[in-house]
């Protein structure tokens, strides 16, 4: 035995799923009763996980409505959640209460009283608009928009939010990772000085592909494939490399001013590729003069490397955890093993805090911004020119379809042979 | 046993083995080199005789926990085991269809396109540790077995996970302290790599001191898979003088993990120490299903591959897979 494993037997044996049936005792809870409704709209690998970690709260959560764009997302979505087997005494969703389609979120909404948003990318600010409008609170994943009126919906949005104290979440989950809390709250503190520089990387593989089928409308198969469609994810700079785009935001506690940067389709040029680049590099600067250097790159066979670094006038924070000297004197470091899934953290405080009616999550201010971050950078690799940020945040460019239909044509549409216009640098006109 | 393979053993038994002391009888160890057909990939192994020894710790090493005991005496036959960690570069050949050219050794037709291969991870599974000339990490038993399957399909020789009693066999080269290199923890930084002195990362395979039989990374670098279910009083259910045992699994988890890691303290790369797999490795796999290939945290978990002496037929090694693999 180990202690990795000790801890996790003497945790379930004490905590988890014993502690689900506990009642809440006072609440401020809006419906009187202690039981908190959740619906799930956007039913993928990630939202049916998200739900298990909402389901899996202290809280008296009930999964009651789900939506998706398609049915045999959705019914999959179920089928595996109720494999699981623990959570089945709290999934409540039957025939009635499970939408389809582009409109699916509005039922899901009215039937909850927190929304799980893990929707594709695109979709994200028009969910989170409804749900706030309606009243919910959020879970939301990252990022929160693929454009820059996306972007100020969320914006908008966000504040109404603050205003009627509704508690939302963003999935940048980092932010609830104790190694990182620890991590920045020392370099907040000054631990390395000033920051002086920061390198920040999602250096890795890439995701799937799934084939064209026989008779899918071009908008079925975008959705399908909404990876490699901006319009839908907002290529991988912004749908991965947010996470450190944020963590290098918020040890510098800014955001920054302007970016530059160079990127392409060097190995990933196929039709099933759609549009998005497979790499990009990204210098970013902020009002103090500071940069951050930015790397993203979906390549197979390359080292890989996701994680950020910072060096400071008085030291460095070579890694997550890590805290030197200038000269490579290990200051502080932080050993996190033991610790919980970040990803479940980010669902136990947003249901606590529900559940004992508070109001003390409001990440969709910052999530748009470092969505933001994360699209100036790509509007810096597509164009060539040098991006500024009350540029990219007042940007008028839509990517977004006008018409929501699988009979509708998308954004972006392929040649005679079936491949897609790509961004080209000098030519792309991003603003 | 193939002819080819009977030739390659040949062949090495005339090159300088490695000078071995075993049971007081100084003997050389046979040696063998399989190369992964189609590719310029290969890896070695050491045959260990047959022979019995005593498995666990004795009450009196301070760091024995209860799963290490009674000591038991066990009795294995002969098998090939690896001498490193199973590589990066091995392991990807089978990961990638790609670097799959359909070149095989074996009798039996073998179809590339056929092959049940790892799904993409999650997130890379080497957390940016490094690829080439280091272990494979991060894959789930089950994962581990299939390559295992994989590479007999491409062989034509039978290799599996060792079983826990092997591994520890092979980790003890004859000894019977707590490391195969004596008792003195001072002494582990020569040998293995451990939380202290890692910088929290795993290392290229093989740069610290073999154990008395040849083998590398035994104590350290990544702790290796074995094919037992993990059973906490395994040692006691164990009959008089059991010969190969192996514990069944009945269940996912626990299964049994032997060696230690980059991540773990000195003490957990104690020859006896047991450490059991848990659910909890893939506790940062956000998605539901979760990949049955990786685990998203367990980058400190690899393998080493074993080749019984005797393999039995080609029939006992396809009920193997369909038990193990559950197919």
């Amino acid at each position: 035995m180990n202690r990795r494993t000790f801890i996790k037997t003497s945790a379930l044996a004490t905590g988890g799923v014993v502690a689900a049936q506990s009642a809440v005792a006072e609440t401020g809870w809006l419906t009187g009763d202690d039981v908190i409704r959740i619906g799930l709209i956007g039913c993928g690998g990630r939202g049916t996980g998200a739900a298990a970690q909402a389901l899996s709260t202290k809280q008296n959560v009930r999964l009651v409505a789900m939506g998706d764009a398609f049915r045999d997302r959705l019914d999959d979505s179920l089928k595996n959640l109720r494999k699981e087997g623990q959570y089945d005494d709290r999934i409540e969703v039957t025939e009635e209460t499970k939408f389809v389609g582009f409109e699916a979120y509005r039922s899901v909404i009215e039937l909850c009283d927190v929304v799980l948003i893990a929707t594709p990318p695109g979709f994200r600010p028009i969910h989170f608009e409804a749900a706030i409008d309606a009243g919910k609170h959020v879970f939301m994943e990252k990022p929160v928009a693929t454009d820059a009126p996306g972007v100020r919906k969320i914006l908008a949005a966000a504040a109404k939010a603050k205003a009627q104290k509704l508690n939302v979440v963003v999935g940048l989950q980092r932010r609830y990772q104790k190694k990182y809390t620890e991590w920045v709250e020392r370099l907040h503190n000054g631990a390395i000085g000033e920051i002086i520089s920061t390198r920040v990387y999602w250096n890795s593989g890439g995701v799937w592909t799934r084939p064209r089928q026989e008779g899918q409308t071009e908008m079925e198969y975008q959705m399908r494939n909404w990876y490699y469609f901006n319009w839908l994810c907002g290529d991988h700079i912004v749908e991965q490399h947010i996470h450190n785009l944020d963590v290098g935001n918020w040890v510098k506690q800014a955001y920054p001013v302007s970016a530059m940067g160079m990127g392409g389709r060097q190995v990933r040029t196929g039709k099933e590729h759609g549009e998005i680049f497979d790499h990009h590099s990204v210098e970013y600067e902020y009002a103090d003069g500071s940069r951050m250097f930015s790397q993203c790159r979906h390549m197979k066979g390359c080292q890989n490397r996701v994680t950020e670094s910072f060096h400071g006038s008085n030291g460095n924070a070579p890694k997550p955890g890590l805290i030197e000297t200038g000269s490579g004197y290990q200051l502080w470091k932080y050993r996190d093993r033991n610790d919980p899934s970040p990803y479940q953290v980010e669902h136990d405080e947003l249901f606590a805090t529900i559940a004992n009616g508070e109001f003390k999550h409001a990440d969709a201010e910052n999530g748009a911004y470092a969505t933001l971050t994360a699209i100036m950078g790509r509007m810096a690799t597509y164009s060539g020119q040098i991006i500024h940020w009350d540029d990219a945040l007042n940007s008028e460019l839509s990517l977004m379809p006008r018409t929501f239909a699988f009979d509708a044509d998308p954004p972006i549409l392929p040649d005679e042979s079936g491949f897609y216009p790509i961004p080209t640098p000098g030519v792309t006109r991003v603003l | 046993m193939t002819r080819r393979y009977f030739a390659c053993l040949l062949g090495c038994l005339m090159l300088a083995a490695p000078r071995i002391t075993l049971a007081q009888t100084e003997i050389q160890l046979p040696t063998f080199s399989q190369t992964v057909p189609g590719t310029a990939v290969s890896f070695d192994m050491v045959c260990i005789p047959a022979g019995t020894f005593q498995m666990g710790s004795p009450e009196s090493d301070p760091d024995r926990e209860a799963d290490e005991g009674p000591l038991r005496m066990v009795e294995l036959d002969s098998f090939w085991i690896g001498t490193m960690e199973v590589s990066f570069e091995l392991y990807n050949l089978f990961r990638e269809r790609e670097l799959d050219n359909g070149e095989t050794n074996a009798s039996f037709a073998y179809d590339a396109d056929a092959v049940t291969r790892p799904s993409p991870p999650y997130e890379d599974p080497t957390f940016g540790m490094g690829k080439t000339g280091y272990p494979a990490v991060s894959m789930t038993q089950y994962a581990a077995l299939r390559f295992c399957k994989w590479l007999w399909q491409k062989t034509g020789v039978f290799y599996r996970l060792p079983t826990e009693a092997e591994w520890e066999y092979a980790c003890r080269a004859g000894t019977s302290t707590r490391y195969s290199f004596g008792d003195d923890i001072a002494d582990l930084d020569e040998y293995g790599w451990h939380y202290d002195n890692s910088d929290e990362t795993y290392h290229l395979c093989g740069t610290k001191k073999p154990n008395p039989w040849g083998l590398y990374d035994m104590h350290g670098n990544v702790s290796e898979w074995c094919l037992d279910q993990y059973q906490a009083n395994f040692l006691t259910l164990l009959p008089e003088q059991p010969k190969n045992p192996w514990q069944r699994p009945t269940s996912l988890h626990p299964r049994t993990v032997k060696g230690g890691s980059w991540d773990d303290d000195p003490e957990e790369l104690r020859t006896s120490n047991r450490i059991e797999s848990s659910p909890n490795w893939k506790k940062r796999d956000p998605q539901i299903p979760k990949s049955f290939w990786w685990n998203t945290d367990s980058p400190f978990v690899g393998f080493r591959l074993v080749r019984p002496v005797n393999p039995g037929t080609e029939e006992d090694i396809r009920a193997f897979w369909k038990q193990v693999l559950d197919e």
